[in-house]
């Protein structure tokens, strides 16, 4: 693979942060300090899309910044699987800003200075993650975005929003400080680097390895990035829930949860490799292990009448699906599970939107208080419902891309696929059994007793606007994969 | 003398060692408590500005001791005058230099009686810790380590809080018992080699039983200053009543001491002792790091939390010392600077919070984030350099002597990583108190146009500046170290390697 030094990555990065500071800078002039953030979003969405012909070219962009000690440093690249998660985490933040400003200004929240300074840290931290060339910068933005989302989620800064973003801080930074620094140590004893190496194949252990050690490394990776929501250390993610909705759309439908899919698989493919990966039994053995998170997550929000539990509990579920894919081992079934990367934050963007314009038109949280309600506010609704055919995997919507390659993947097992094979079956009719109620309530339901929704009509335009735009880029990408298969396309090679 | 080059030109060492003592007998004869304030910053910060010399001087390449001076003292005994500093002193010395003035700035309003004698025990202080890391003759070593007891007592007892005669006195015995060990010790060594050059005594082939009680005796002096669990008892009560200048010297530089002997001492001169006790002070020093973490994590008092986080912390650096192994001893080499840095720094943001409210309790400090946004700020930068986040300095040092520790064993390495949470446990709390609160907050408004001052501004700035810069470029630092780190880790190698060929051959 040909190998470009350029800067464009750290420009991404310097967007982020600059933008932060000038939020923190004007933050008494609202319409100033908004303006920064939706320039900062552009500004990096423009560098990132600046990257991508020279990335389908076949390069990849290589940053080194610091250099700490030998085998270790602070290095940024650009590649195919970067550029999946950066395209996307890049968008969606143009998107959600628009959206926040409707949704904070909306609700006339406190402190929105600190939100969207955080905000942009956060992508910060996302984007980061997403341009590591080696375990330890991963590890360095990973916790970067912990701690800068810590803010967001206590936004409200009463009981419950300290208890969730308690939680929260305890479970992302015990599992990585427990689990993952020690994997990383022991892998830089085993191999005196912790650069990712350049393809998917070989990883970097040496394969003499002792593989129990091996294992054990493989499994505090697995678990330690606990932003993947992986079962069992997935509890984080329902109790963020009291977040602000824009800060659940974005951090946990993209940036946060993304992130550690992204580190989970990055590990898995360039750390770890495919060859090692088989050889030690380690694919088949995720599989069956998120099957588990699949379809418990589906379970538990069918009993959810909250809104937002729904739909992190779905989150739950769907993340492991990018991991199945990929611990599939086979080509199709890697290129699903990255590919999902974009679907997924596609559609469940949409479905937070979504949830975010119906609290702000009309203060409603649960699904049984929502019949009839789609009738009085049909753009949203529509989303919603399009947003959850992407969810269940039904054609044209983009989610059916990512069904399709799994089973295919799946089968192309040499054995053991049978049992895949009906978890994603159980889970596709669980999806169609906890979103088609919402859809169905919200259209052919009854109003609620005494209810009369007067007054009430669509949110303002700066949250309907953004959340259709999400909802027709998530059936865009399902009846036009290609863009984002070119993508997985290349780091297949 | 082949251990030690000479330096024929300007006698950098003991200029920095009497500097400061000739700024404490000037302050004598000046009143006047702003005179006082003043004369010991231009004293520390010229002090500091010489010892900038060293680094650019030091020769990285030789193991041997630099800067040399050596002068017969006392010949009817064969005492000298030598000092010498190598990788391992180096940076300890620049630390102390550096930290000093920031000492000084932190005490201008701090302290308010007696203001001059305050500043003359500082420099004190300054002259026999300085001399400490340079000593390479074991008399003046201890002249010096025991000269640094007395104005440290002075400080916790005249300038401290409301139990300071209990907290001075108990760290007075401590040290005092620890110290009578060392005495014993060098008397031992004494009587074998007949010299008191530190240098001398390494490398000898001395036999196993000697090395043992020799060795025990060296551990207890310095495992008490260090200080390594169980002899941890005086340090929190020392830092919670001791002024803040007070608190800082002790943790930055006076807990330095411990694992600085037992590199300069143990290792070196009774490695097979060392060897032999190693897997016990291993598994001591998990133990350290978890009940630091642990007791950290139920205080009440901010100064109370950061003193028992030096506990965990110190026990992390006598673990990489005692890996043996290159990563580890940098690591813990690296770590001790760092601890001097971050520690001292969330000493003196504790210290300039009690300015303020008077009070060290968390319940009283919570919530201030909305009114001292520079405070806080500063705040949430060491803290996380405290709990080794990536990217700051304690993350480099901690990486090197989890390395070290995982190459050596597993199991003892594994056991430590808890108390790397646990670090994130306690700081996160204090932040997250600190900083945002609960709803029942007491009402911090008044808060509100007191945040830093320039001069604070100054005093944490630099700090900042050093965990960032460690954090992300460690290679100046590192590179220090290299040579007579590994003519360390040699030296034990080589004699343990040998005494396990003489048993072998007895065995036979």
């Amino acid at each position: 693979m040909e190998i470009v030094s350029s800067l464009k990555p750290v420009y991404a990065l310097m967007a982020a942060l600059t933008g932060c500071i000038l939020v923190m800078l004007n933050g008494k002039r609202p319409n100033v300090r908004e303006g920064c953030s939706v320039a900062a979003a552009v500004i990096m969405f423009m560098i990132v899309a600046s990257m991508v012909p020279t990335v389908l070219a076949g390069q990849k962009i290589l940053c080194p910044l610091f250099k700490i000690v030998p085998g270790v440093s602070v290095t940024l690249r650009v590649d195919a699987m970067s550029m999946i998660f950066a395209l996307v985490a890049s968008f969606l933040w143009i998107i959600t800003v628009f959206y926040s400003m409707g949704y904070m200004r909306g609700l006339n929240e406190h402190a929105q200075t600190r939100f969207n300074a955080c905000f942009a840290l956060a992508l910060f931290g996302a984007i980061g993650v997403a341009f590591s060339d080696n375990l330890f910068t991963l590890y360095l933005f990973y916790e970067v975005v912990s701690v800068c989302t810590y803010p967001l989620v206590a936004h409200h800064q009463d009981e419950e929003g300290y208890a969730g973003a308690r939680k929260y801080i305890v479970y992302l930074t015990t599992t990585a400080k427990g689990l993952v620094l020690p994997a990383m140590i022991l892998i830089y004893v085993l191999t005196g680097t912790l650069d990712f190496a350049d393809n998917i194949r070989t990883g970097i252990l040496p394969a003499t390895a002792n593989g129990t050690l091996v294992t054990v490394l493989y499994i505090c990776c697995l678990l330690g990035f606990a932003k993947n929501g992986v079962m069992p250390f997935h509890n984080w993610l329902p109790g963020a829930m009291v977040a602000p909705t824009p800060v659940s759309a974005l951090l946990h439908a993209v940036a946060v949860v993304k992130v550690g899919v992204f580190c989970t698989t990055r590990v898995m493919l360039y750390v770890f490799g495919v060859d090692l990966m088989s050889v030690l039994h380690l694919g088949i053995g995720t599989a069956y292990f998120v099957s588990f998170t699949i379809v418990m997550a589906s379970v538990i929000a069918l009993s959810k009448d909250n809104l937002k539990a729904r739909l992190a509990y779905s989150t739950v579920s769907q993340l492991s699906y990018i991991i199945l894919g990929v611990a599939l081992l086979t080509p199709t079934g890697i290129e699903g599970g990255l590919v999902h990367i974009a679907n997924h934050a596609f559609s469940k963007i949409t479905l937070f939107f979504c949830a975010g314009a119906i609290y702000v038109a009309t203060h409603k949280k649960t699904i049984s208080e929502m019949g009839g309600l789609g009738r009085t506010m049909p753009f949203t609704f529509g989303a919603f419902a399009i947003a959850s055919l992407s969810m269940i995997g039904a054609p044209p919507v983009a989610g059916f891309v990512t069904k399709w390659k799994l089973l295919v993947g799946a089968m192309e097992m040499d054995a053991h696929y049978f049992g895949i094979l009906l978890v994603l079956l159980a889970s596709t009719l669980l999806n169609v059994g906890y979103f088609a109620p919402v859809t169905y309530k919200a259209f052919f339901g009854k109003r609620p007793e005494g209810e009369v929704y007067e007054g009430i009509k669509e949110a303002p335009l700066a949250m309907v606007i953004p959340l259709m735009i999400a909802a027709v880029i998530s059936v865009i990408i399902g009846i036009y994969p290609d863009f984002m298969m070119g993508f997985v396309k290349a780091v297949m090679r | 003398m082949d251990f030690l080059i000479l330096n024929n030109g300007f006698p950098y060492l003991s200029v920095l060692i009497f500097l400061p003592l000739a700024g404490a007998l000037a302050l004598l004869f000046l009143p006047g408590d702003n005179t006082a304030r003043w004369g010991a910053l231009i004293v520390t910060c010229v002090t500091a500005i010489i010892s900038l010399n060293l680094y650019s001087g030091f020769d990285p390449t030789t193991a041997k001791y630099q800067f040399g001076e050596h002068n017969a003292w006392f010949p009817a005994l064969n005492i000298c005058y030598t000092l010498g500093i190598d990788g391992i002193s180096l940076l300890l010395v620049l630390l102390t230099t550096l930290l000093m003035p920031l000492c000084v700035l932190g005490s201008w309003k701090y302290i308010e009686k007696r203001v001059r004698e305050f500043m003359i025990c500082l420099l004190i202080m300054e002259s026999s810790m300085l001399g400490v890391f340079m000593a390479l003759d074991f008399v003046l070593f201890y002249i010096l380590w025991e000269a640094m007891l007395i104005p440290m007592y002075l400080l916790i007892a005249i300038w401290g809080g409301p139990r300071k005669t209990y907290a001075s006195i108990k760290f007075f015995l401590y040290t005092l018992a620890g110290s009578v060990m060392l005495l014993v010790a060098i008397i031992a060594l004494y009587l074998k080699t007949g010299s008191f050059s530190i240098p001398n005594m390494m490398g000898k082939a001395y036999s196993v039983d000697f090395q043992y009680w020799v060795f025990l005796a060296f551990f207890l002096a310095f495992a008490i200053k260090v200080p390594m669990f169980p002899f941890h008892t005086w340090l929190p009560a020392a830092h919670v009543e001791a002024p803040t200048a007070g608190s800082v010297v002790l943790a930055s530089v006076l807990l330095k001491m411990g694992t600085y002997g037992f590199l300069r001492f143990c290792l070196p001169i009774t490695p097979v002792a060392t060897y032999m006790f190693m897997p016990y002070i291993l598994w001591l020093s998990v133990i350290g790091i978890l009940y630091g973490g642990f007791t950290a994590l139920a205080q009440q008092d901010m100064k109370k939390l950061v003193a028992y986080s030096s506990v965990g912390h110190m026990g992390f650096v006598t673990l990489g010392i005692f890996v043996l192994n290159k990563q580890g001893i940098e690591g813990a080499i690296l770590q001790m600077i760092n601890h001097g840095i971050t520690t001292g720094a969330l000493f003196l943001c504790v210290g300039m919070i009690y300015e303020r409210t008077h009070s060290r309790e968390l319940s009283k400090a919570t919530g201030i984030g909305k009114y001292m946004p520079i405070y806080v700020t500063f705040l949430t930068f060491f803290s996380l350099s405290s709990l080794a986040f990536p990217g700051t300095n304690s993350f480099v040092g901690e990486f090197l002597i989890l390395v070290g520790g995982f190459a050596k064993s597993i199991p003892v390495a594994a056991c430590a990583i808890p108390g790397a949470v646990l670090a994130a446990a306690y700081m996160f709390r204090m932040l997250q108190k600190v900083v945002w609160g609960s709803e029942r907050n007491p009402d911090q408004a008044w808060l509100k146009s007191m945040d830093l001052s320039v001069r604070e501004i100054i005093i944490l700035a630099p700090l900042l500046l050093f965990v960032l810069w460690i954090g992300l470029a460690p290679t100046p630092f590192l590179d220090v170290m290299h040579t007579s780190v590994t003519h360390l880790v040699a030296q034990v190698n080589v004699a343990c390697l040998d005494s396990v060929r003489v048993v072998q051959v007895m065995g036979h």
